[in-house]
């Protein structure tokens, strides 16, 4: 089986447990005692910023690897793993609006978390640009990759702001320091849901690797 | 002095260089013949430590601090002075004040800008500046000296300067490279020729008392023929 | 270390003089910060809101747009000519080179905000000089860190399609964290709290400023080699 083919393998399970996630999630999880049904966009925001922050990650620990090593495979996945990620943070930046409406009354606030994830779309953009601007593989491998591992490196400092900053968002439920203050059953279908982020983002990235080494053999 | 191992290097899919070997002792002088995109330009900033090669290797006794560089771009600033340039560059490399002044009013007269030492290069000839560009290769001492199409550009009587000086030097034991496509120029001066294309060396013997006349006829059959 | 502190100082002198030789980016940087704040002042409807509440964001955004346009300049000149090959030649190390560039960029940056908090004073008659110790060491707090990144980044940039565009979409994420601290921080001197009280920020801006020197420091030598 060809890399592309395992990837749109990958891709496909991931679909279907998808689905199987939304169903567990509108049918088989509580309601959210104040914020209603809509609510339930939680389960696809959440993941999707988890993907697009798992997807920085890799982008930076690629870029590392890559200026040790000069294998340009790792180059190819850094730039994979930017579109997918791409991707993902603009899933995570319509679902937030279409959550914020109901529950807050307004599509944006201009407070930290929002602010700084709308920065980690703006640093894939930039990434993309960047590529996109350079024309010698090798002088934009290396320059990607220095953008790469700069904008992981900001990452921390994005999530220390969010709790410096007093903000309108609700204050993290899951990743804080003391135990998640959440049912149970809200917090298995949020793990199961970034569970099936993971591996849609796996798939895609696989994919997009194995088609941008077959432009390149051409 | 210098010298070269099997390297092989290409920017993304186009080859530059491929296989080149050689190296030179002091005082000899090896002129690099060849067409545009041959790769002597390439060559010679991997010798020099600009480029990494994507396979074997290049070096020069003693480091960078014993190359100097003379190009088609004069890398002096346009808003500094002659002086203010020589000064600068020379402190890049730690020459001692004292010996910076002595080569500075040296280098100045025998290339003839003593009296632009105080004007801004923007302000300069053509000429003028690839002299200035000279001086500054020169303040440093150098026991390398690598150009890469230093007479472009330059009127005759800047040429016949430029080889002249550059005679001095290898008489005073410096190892020089010089690449240029103009067989004329680079004939006199050279101990060594060689031939390139397609980044390989099709040719390398000494000069043997050759002229110019012989080497454009030998030059024009090995590039053909390779 | 002595070595690689000389060499900076000498690359950031060499930078300093040549922008005082042309002074066009330092003018250009000025004329511009005055224009935003005079567009600020018009911007504002001065019977709703008092200058007090608007004065840090204003004072912010007039730094950072003039940073931004600073950075380009520093490597702008090195193209000239090709003098960054020239430096890249010199045997003195990546690092001195660019804590040299770095240097020049941060007294650059300092000489506009001085001139603009002195104009913002002069404009909105905001009473700064009570604060002017803890301000200023906000200022640099809060500039140190960018400017290195905005240092790294336009070494890259510089030879790339649409360098001047393509710089502030690259830097403006790396504004945020300082520029949130700065903002907090300078609204809270405004209010005349201690500098105690913001003593959070300041950590986090002192932390970005490390990390971010160290990285960009360590991540330069890759976008000058080839």
């Amino acid at each position: 089986m060809t890399l592309v083919q395992r990837g749109r393998w990958l891709t496909g399970i991931g679909l279907l447990l998808l689905g199987g996630v939304y169903l567990r999630a509108l049918a088989f999880t509580p309601v959210e005692l104040h914020q209603g049904p809509a609510q339930k966009i939680f389960y696809v925001h959440v993941p999707a910023a988890w993907s697009s922050m798992l997807a920085m990650g890799l982008v930076g620990l690629a870029s590392i690897l890559y200026l040790l090593v000069r294998d340009t495979r790792y180059d190819r996945f850094a730039a994979a793993s930017a579109e997918v990620g791409t991707v993902f943070a603009c899933v995570m930046l319509t679902t937030g609006p279409l959550w914020a409406k109901p529950i807050w009354g307004t599509w944006w606030t201009w407070d930290a978390r929002l602010t700084l994830t709308l920065m980690l779309f703006f640093i894939f953009i930039g990434y993309q640009l960047l590529r996109g601007a350079v024309t010698d593989p090798a002088v934009r491998a290396r320059s990607a990759a220095v953008v790469g591992i700069c904008g992981l490196v900001l990452l921390p400092f994005i999530h220390l702001s969010v709790y410096l900053f007093r903000t309108l968002h609700p204050q993290p439920i899951v990743l804080k320091p003391s135990a998640p203050s959440a049912p149970p059953e809200m917090v298995t279908t949020l793990l199961l849901s970034v569970g099936v982020f993971s591996l849609l983002y796996l798939g895609f990235v696989i994919q997009r690797y194995a088609l941008g080494g077959a432009a390149r053999d051409d | 002095m210098l010298w070269a191992r099997d390297l092989g290097h290409a920017f993304g899919a186009i080859p530059a260089l491929d296989g080149i070997t050689f190296s030179l002792e002091r005082g000899q002088t090896l002129a690099i013949f060849g067409p545009n995109g041959a790769g002597k330009t390439t060559l010679l900033r991997v010798i020099a430590g600009l480029i990494r090669p994507l396979r074997g290797a290049a070096g020069v006794d003693g480091g960078r601090r014993a190359i100097g560089w003379i190009g088609h771009q004069t890398q002096l600033y346009n808003h500094l002075s002659v002086r203010e340039n020589l000064r600068f560059w020379a402190s890049l490399y730690d020459v001692p004040d004292r010996d910076v002044a002595l080569r500075e009013v040296d280098l100045l007269r025998r290339l003839g800008l003593a009296r632009q030492a105080d004007r801004q290069v923007r302000t300069l000839s053509r000429g003028q500046t690839q002299r200035a560009a000279i001086a500054r290769a020169l303040m440093h001492d150098p026991d390398v000296l690598l150009l890469d199409e230093p007479f472009t550009g330059l009127d005759r009587l800047a040429a016949e300067e430029l080889r002249g000086l550059l005679g001095e030097q290898a008489a005073a034991g410096r190892a020089t490279v010089i690449v240029t496509h103009n067989v004329e120029e680079g004939t006199e001066l050279a101990t060594d020729i060689a031939f390139m294309r397609d980044g390989r060396f099709v040719a390398y013997a000494p000069r043997a008392g050759r002229d110019a006349v012989e080497l454009t006829a030998a030059y024009r059959t090995a590039v053909a023929g390779a | 270390m002595r070595d690689l502190l000389r060499h900076a100082w000498r690359v950031t002198r060499k930078d300093l003089r040549l922008e005082f030789r042309s002074r066009t980016a330092l003018t250009s940087a000025l004329v511009f910060t005055a224009l935003v704040l005079v567009v600020f002042e018009h911007g504002r409807d001065p019977t709703a809101v008092p200058t007090l509440n608007l004065a840090p964001s204003i004072l912010w955004v007039t730094f950072s747009f003039a940073s931004m346009l600073a950075l380009n300049r520093a490597f702008q000149a090195e193209l000239e000519n090709h003098a960054l090959d020239g430096l890249l030649l010199a045997p003195i190390s990546r690092t001195s080179l660019f804590w040299g560039k770095l240097g020049a960029n941060l007294v650059f940056v300092a000489l506009v905000q001085v001139t603009g908090m002195l104009l913002f004073m002069l404009f909105f008659n905001v009473p700064v000089w009570r604060v002017w110790a803890p301000l200023a060491a906000v200022t640099a707090l809060a500039t140190v860190g960018f400017i290195a990144v905005g240092t790294l980044f336009s070494a890259m940039v510089v030879r790339t399609r649409f360098a001047e565009l393509m710089l502030p979409v690259l830097l403006l994420p790396f504004l945020l964290p300082p520029l949130i601290a700065a903002v907090q921080v300078t609204v809270q001197l405004f209010a005349g709290r201690p500098l105690s009280e913001v003593a959070g920020w300041l950590r986090l801006l002192a932390a970005y400023d490390i990390c971010f020197v160290t990285l960009a420091t360590l991540l330069f030598p890759f976008t000058v080699t080839e």
